[in-house]
């Protein structure tokens, strides 16, 4: 287990490296994510009613499309290079290759985020961090979960022509129930009288719902990514 | 012989859904309002029932086609395992029925790709005509209801699974498995996450069920004429793609060969 743990590091740690070298797919996920918050700003009203409302809406969507970017970006470095391959190949266990690109995503999903949450906060002038904790579990919760159901796909998708567009189209569906359990704790957390209850349930429910999806993913990663 | 069974089944559905809208406006009553208490409530008549009779009905083929699916779709990963090669001698059932689900593999495909297809058709029939029915008994088009979510959650993952079909390319079948087992873990947290319900129950006490003698024997016969239209949809579908294999092949042997350029 714990060896498992540590091969699937070293993957990760691989892609991070990578990434941290040309910081290609960071700067331009976070600069993307910054240009939706902008947009959203203009799109929707800005008086401070209507701004609590939407404002978790905002958070998440702009989480679920800078992650699907991120995710595509990823797994096409490995195509590139055509080393998907030779990391099947390595002597450990498909399952921590799977368990590090996810969890490489994961990291990059969350970096953004990052960046995105305190822009939502500042340029809608919402109270977001009022209760940071719950806040950024469900945000680490969500990463989790986009990048474990992605990297599935991703990586299922690595040689079919239409990627960046089937992503998406099969990934929104399965993933609702997590933007819908983020949504509504990001809601709880900003709302007027802030109903932490609500916050807890839905913490508790994207964290079944991502053990379930983890559950299943590394079920099933071994059969669907065979060359 | 075989030639006919489609055909069959076409006419069958074509004359049962002749018959059964007759049966639905000229013959099945009117549906009663109940009051608070649970008893009929003579005053109010509701026509835009007479919906149900479609809605309800290619909601239901819209979900064997679904389990039909997935049913095929375990059998084709079934067929794709390669056989045992133990010492134990052939001839028990489960064998004769895993040799029939090996030398049948691709059909199992077909089957699920076309019952998704069918799915797609009938599922959308009843999102629109589930629509239509709410506007006139609950006074919105659409409310954010379990079963309208779950049917609409399970119809989008049915429309990826049909736009992974056409476009993925030679690996789609597996990622078409993959949608169809996280679509399955999916819906179970969409239905606990969405509120309550305003359709009427289902099972063993619900409408279908306790429907008043005039209603049933047109709900029935509605229900049955479009799954013989189910059938034939799938069937043909199935004899076109195995077509369209076979011809693959034969053009592939033909180049191989060098009679075809």
């Amino acid at each position: 287990m714990t060896a498992l743990l540590r091969q699937a590091g070293r993957v990760a740690w691989k892609d991070l490296r990578i990434e941290l070298r040309s910081r290609e797919i960071l700067y331009t996920m976070a600069f993307f994510g910054a240009l939706l918050v902008v947009i959203f700003a203009f799109a929707f009203p800005r008086d401070v009613r209507a701004v609590r409302g939407s404002m978790p809406g905002m958070l998440w969507t702009a989480i679920a499309f800078t992650g699907t970017i991120g995710l595509g970006r990823g797994f096409d470095r490995e195509r590139e290079n055509d080393t998907m391959r030779a990391l099947l190949l390595a002597p450990v266990p498909r399952l921590a290759v799977f368990l590090g690109k996810a969890m490489a995503t994961a990291v990059l999903v969350l970096s953004v985020a990052a960046i995105c949450a305190p822009l939502l906060a500042v340029f809608l002038d919402v109270a977001l961090f009022t209760y940071p904790l719950p806040l950024v579990l469900i945000i680490v919760l969500g990463a989790i979960g986009i990048a474990v159901t992605g990297s599935v796909f991703a990586a299922t998708l690595l040689k079919v022509r239409s990627r960046d567009v089937l992503l998406p189209v099969i990934l929104y569906p399965l993933l609702i129930p997590l933007f819908v359990a983020g949504t509504k704790c990001t809601a709880g957390l900003v709302a007027e009288i802030p109903n932490l209850d609500a916050a807890w349930y839905w913490i508790q429910f994207l964290g079944i719902y991502d053990t379930s999806f983890l559950v299943v993913s590394v079920w099933i990663f071994e059969s669907l990514v065979i060359e | 012989m075989k030639k006919l069974v489609i055909p069959a089944f076409t006419l069958l559905a074509a004359a049962g859904i002749a018959i059964s809208i007759y049966l639905i406006f000229f013959q099945a009553p009117l549906q009663y309002g109940l009051n608070e208490d649970g008893k009929l409530n003579g005053s109010s008549l509701f026509f835009n029932q007479k919906i149900f009779y479609f809605h309800t009905a290619h909601a239901m083929l819209m979900i064997v086609a679904v389990v039909m699916a997935g049913v095929s779709s375990i059998l084709f990963l079934l067929s794709r395992r390669a056989e045992p090669e133990d010492g134990r001698a052939p001839g028990s059932a489960l064998q004769a029925v895993m040799a029939f689900v090996r030398t049948h593999g691709p059909t199992w495909d077909d089957i699920a790709s076309a019952s998704v297809d069918v799915a797609i058709a009938f599922g959308a029939i009843a999102l629109v005509t589930g629509s239509i029915w709410a506007k006139a008994a609950w006074d919105v088009w659409w409310n954010w209801e379990p079963r309208l979510t779950i049917t609409l959650l399970l119809w989008m993952v049915l429309v990826g699974y049909g736009l992974v079909r056409r476009f993925a390319g030679p690996s789609a079948d597996r990622v078409a498995a993959g949608m169809a087992i996280f679509g399955g873990v999916s819906s179970y947290f969409v239905y606990t996450m969405v509120g309550q319900d305003s359709h009427p129950a289902a099972g063993t006490n619900g409408v279908v069920a306790t429907l008043g003698p005039g209603m049933r024997g047109a709900f029935l016969l509605s229900a049955l004429s479009i799954l013989c239209w189910y059938i034939a949809l799938v069937m043909s579908r199935v004899q076109s793609t195995r077509a369209e294999r076979e011809l693959r092949e034969l053009r592939e042997r033909g180049l191989d060969l060098g009679v075809l350029q």
